[in-house]
């Protein structure tokens, strides 16, 4: 803090003026939520950057030890909300870890395919909103018509538009609904023409090129030595992604490609961005074509709960469905870090069971709060519009930053 | 007033009047908090459209906009911050808890987050949900417009004044 605030007061030994400080946020258009930047300029160019958080700090980490295993999934839900389903991807896959079981191949499928679909929404909200900072209005309305489609599929399946905590402990809320199939396929048909719409808005554009090409660039050392990860790493060249290097869920039984670019710049963000949203389809489509059939929870009733009809007719199962809704999944006492890739990168919880039905610690490590921690380095020496094409880039959720 | 019966002249009382053109063009403060944010952009959005009820201009500056819509969890941090916006706002203006966060604190009973916005600005029309669809925050829109045309000038409670917000 200190070192920050002599490069804020210091007097420019040439000029002898100081630079102007400004405050960008917590209510700006272009933060993205709720992201306070302190800004010292000598002009127009930025001199010194600060990022300030904790304005949307929530306390998620430490409400997850109040309930039990399943519960804690709602919470995951509210962290990056552009993708909820990745974010309780990670979490059950770490819960699974600990309790040392497996879900059957078609639920693996389905989580595949239901994380991919919102890598699309969340790059979606991104093209619209980032198009919008540099002063492009019309990608936000085409992105979010294309969007709406994938909630709508969410909402078949979960019941619910945002936040659906579909992912459960040992399965799915419940199996794909009757129709989902046509309705997914009908998407995966029209979304290609969307994607060379945007394409056709955006990449031909001369002001969307002339603010992109070239704006805060950053090497592939230091954003490795940020912490970066997913997107933004690969648009800096590093062929990183946790899909590849270590699969979770198939992610082994897939054909995708790993876009990467090399110049590390805004503009190569967005093309990484561009051509992920295509492997995204290309990985849904393999998944819906080659869903096996069978069971889509793990068998028994210790960890995935018996269904209603059966409760009706079982005393058994009504005793097992009471234990796990009031005490919770018995976990075995342990600890243990899961990650996968999200849409903003490497989301990964670090879960410590101490034997209860309630996790004693869950620690959660967003990939947006090491990636805003690039924006001082980005934006060095740059004009202040530039700023505002970082953050944009950046891709933040502050709900993911401050937890 | 020999002739006026022939010319397209209507009469009404300046009171409604206003009310009319108030509940018909509601300017929101362009200022989201967290996930409820994304659902006030797909309102504004091509699929629901806030624009067919007049709400869709959304505005950067609070000292343009007369009705703010608190979308999301709002944090102690963030508290005293809520309340300089909404100061800054012109007179009459309105205030909607969108969410179950910014009406009650939600799922979120916890020391960070503030046990509902109404705590610090004394809200209209609250929206349940978590988050609330869209449709929901249509159905906002439209109780705070009938509440203007009906009179309803905005509540003025006893609200903590902005020092004492930064103090809790």
């Amino acid at each position: 803090m200190a070192e920050i605030e002599t490069t804020f007061g210091q007097v420019d030994p040439e000029t002898g003026l100081k630079p102007m400080v400004i405050n960008l946020g917590p209510q700006h258009p272009s933060t993205h939520g709720v992201l306070r930047v302190r800004l010292a300029l000598d002009g127009e160019q930025v001199r010194a950057c600060e990022p300030i958080i904790g304005y949307l700090h929530t306390g998620i980490e430490k409400n997850c030890e109040d309930l039990t295993f399943n519960q804690a999934i709602t919470l995951t839900d509210r962290m990056d909300y552009l993708s909820p389903i990745t974010n309780n991807f990670g979490y059950v896959l770490g819960v699974e870890k600990l309790l040392g079981v497996e879900v059957p191949k078609r639920c693996q499928y389905i989580r595949v395919m239901f994380a991919e679909l919102s890598r699309i929404a969340s790059h979606l909200v991104w093209l619209g909103t980032s198009a919008m900072d540099m002063g492009a209005m019309s990608p936000f309305f085409y992105t979010m018509q294309q969007r709406e489609q994938i909630l709508d599929l969410i909402e078949m399946s979960a019941g619910t538009r945002m936040n659906p905590s579909y992912f459960r402990v040992g399965g799915l809320l419940n199996d794909l609904p009757p129709g989902f199939e046509e309705k997914l396929r009908a998407f995966l048909d029209g979304f290609p023409r969307w994607l060379q719409e945007y394409y056709n808005l955006l990449d031909r554009n001369p002001i969307w090129l002339e603010r992109l090409k070239g704006t805060a660039p950053i090497t592939a050392e230091q954003a490795l030595d940020f912490g970066w990860t997913g997107p933004l790493l690969r648009a800096c060249g590093v062929p990183r992604d946790l899909r590849k290097t270590n699969p979770y869920s198939s992610y082994e039984d897939f054909e995708f490609e790993v876009p990467i670019e090399t110049d590390g710049d805004v503009y190569a963000r967005y093309h990484v961005r561009m051509r992920e949203m295509q492997e995204s389809l290309k990985i849904v489509r393999q998944a819906i074509d080659h869903l096996p059939e069978g069971e889509w929870h793990v068998p028994g009733w210790k960890i995935y709960p018996p269904n209603k009809a059966e409760i009706g007719r079982n005393m058994e199962a009504l005793i097992y469905h009471f234990k796990l809704f009031t005490e919770g999944i018995r976990v075995p006492a342990g600890e243990v870090y899961s990650a996968v890739e999200g849409p903003k990168g490497e989301i990964g919880y670090f879960i410590v069971s101490d034997g209860s039905g309630k996790p004693y610690r869950v620690r959660v490590r967003g990939p947006s709060f090491y990636n805003l921690q690039a924006l001082p380095t980005l934006v060095q020496d740059k004009i202040l519009a530039d700023v505002v094409a970082a953050i944009g880039s950046i891709d933040i959720v502050l709900g993911e930053v401050d937890r | 007033m020999a002739g006026v019966e022939d010319r397209p002249i209507l009469f009404a009382s300046m009171k409604k009047l206003a009310q009319w053109a108030q509940s018909g063009s509601l300017w929101p403060a362009q200022f989201g908090l967290a996930c409820c944010a994304i659902e006030m952009m797909a309102t504004a959005a091509s699929r629901f459209d806030l624009s067919r009820f007049g709400a869709e201009v959304m505005r950067a500056s609070p000292r343009q906009a007369d009705v703010m819509i608190v979308a999301g969890r709002v944090c102690q941090k963030m508290a005293p911050i809520v309340r300089e916006l909404y100061d800054q706002m012109p007179e009459p203006k309105w205030v909607i808890a969108m969410g179950a966060c910014a009406s009650v604190g939600g799922v979120f009973n916890n020391y960070a987050v503030v046990q509902g916005v109404d705590r610090v600005v004394p809200v209209d029309v609250y929206v349940p949900g978590c988050p609330p669809t869209p449709e929901g925050l249509l159905e906002a829109v439209m109780q705070l417009q009938k509440k203007i045309r009906m009179g309803g000038r905005p509540m003025a409670p006893e609200m903590p004044s902005p020092e004492e917000v930064a103090r809790t």
